[in-house]
């Protein structure tokens, strides 16, 4: 609940970055029609791509498919053993998508974490934990369909932020 | 509601139709607090500064702020309802750089910088960014899209 990292301290300890390159255990998700249709309503993107069969079979898609940060909705499972995260509160610093095939209603995509970097700032909020991550997304036929490169950014002492672990 | 429903498919844009220098129509967004739940019960990002007043202001904001992969995924749909069914989106790039809150307006920008043939395709580079009601780059980002040429290759 509450950890006792302080600012000037080093955070990125040999426990932590033997987290970079470490995978975290995948995850199968069936991508359902209605989950896409309420991503696309919650964005506020109405096209009918995401919604519409009939009109998504009549183009180049053949079908129904989901938005490009539909990604976002399909959360990478734990890594084999629990990341220490030494700070309290969370920031999304970005992300970066390569997109190699559109996702389709009806797909099964694997996701797959692993840690690409750590590195540390000091800043006006203390020490700050920069975690570079690059998540895989893979389909049913062993296509690797997506990445997103993920920097999120931790801070902070005190009670944890629910969900700061999610990312 | 915080956006405005319509069923209009986009059309598809070509590559000879564009230049470098032209920009993308704007896309308008007026988050409220609603979209803002839809959004974390949609992708699964329970993070409580999202909807929880007394932890936003806990963090020194004077409200809930926006997520940062709503911005992205407004950014998206600027690019894929510009580019239409027969483009495609390759890769989004996005950085967080300011925070956004509901209840104001958020502008999505967008402007082409490159525009080449790799292999037969239309390769298309656009600058792209989410202004806040103050018309500052909260969240820029760059988009690169395939899109199809008139001429039978």
């Amino acid at each position: 609940m509450t950890t006792s990292a302080s600012s000037g301290d080093t955070v990125t300890t040999d426990e932590l970055n033997a987290f970079i390159g470490l995978e975290s255990i995948p995850v199968t998700y069936d991508i359902e029609r209605h989950a896409v249709e309420r991503f696309a309503a919650a964005i506020g993107d109405f096209n009918p791509l995401y919604s519409d069969r009939e009109v998504a079979e009549s183009t180049s898609y053949g079908g129904l498919i989901a938005p490009p940060t539909f990604f976002r909705s399909l959360l990478p499972g734990e890594y084999p053993n629990d990341y220490p995260e030494p700070f309290a509160h969370i920031l999304d610093g970005g992300s970066k998508y390569r997109f190699n095939e559109p996702v389709r209603v009806g797909d099964q995509i694997t996701v797959v974490r692993k840690i690409t970097n750590l590195f540390e700032k000091h800043g006006r909020m203390g020490t700050m934990l920069f975690k570079v991550s690059e998540i895989s997304y893979t389909n049913q036929t062993g296509h690797l369909v997506a990445t997103q490169t993920t920097t999120t950014i931790t801070y902070g002492t005190g009670e944890k932020d629910s969900g700061v672990g999610d990312h | 509601m915080a956006t405005t429903k319509s069923d209009s498919m986009p059309q598809s844009v070509y590559f000879e139709d564009v230049s470098i220098g032209d920009k993308l129509p704007d896309l308008v967004k007026n988050p409220d607090t609603r979209q803002l739940v839809m959004y974390a019960g949609a992708s699964q990002d329970f993070v409580a500064i999202h909807y929880d007043q007394n932890v936003a202001q806990e963090a020194g904001h004077p409200t809930v702020i926006i997520h940062g992969a709503l911005k992205s995924a407004w950014l998206g749909e600027l690019v894929t309802s510009w580019m239409g069914t027969k483009g495609r989106l390759l890769e989004l790039d996005v950085s967080y750089r300011a925070i956004d809150f509901p209840n104001a307006k958020a502008t999505c920008v967008g402007k082409i910088t490159d525009a080449r043939i790799e292999h037969g395709v239309g390769i298309v580079e656009i600058e792209i960014g989410l202004l806040n009601a103050d018309g500052v780059v909260s969240t820029p980002g760059r988009a690169l899209v395939s899109l199809p040429t008139r001429e039978i290759v």
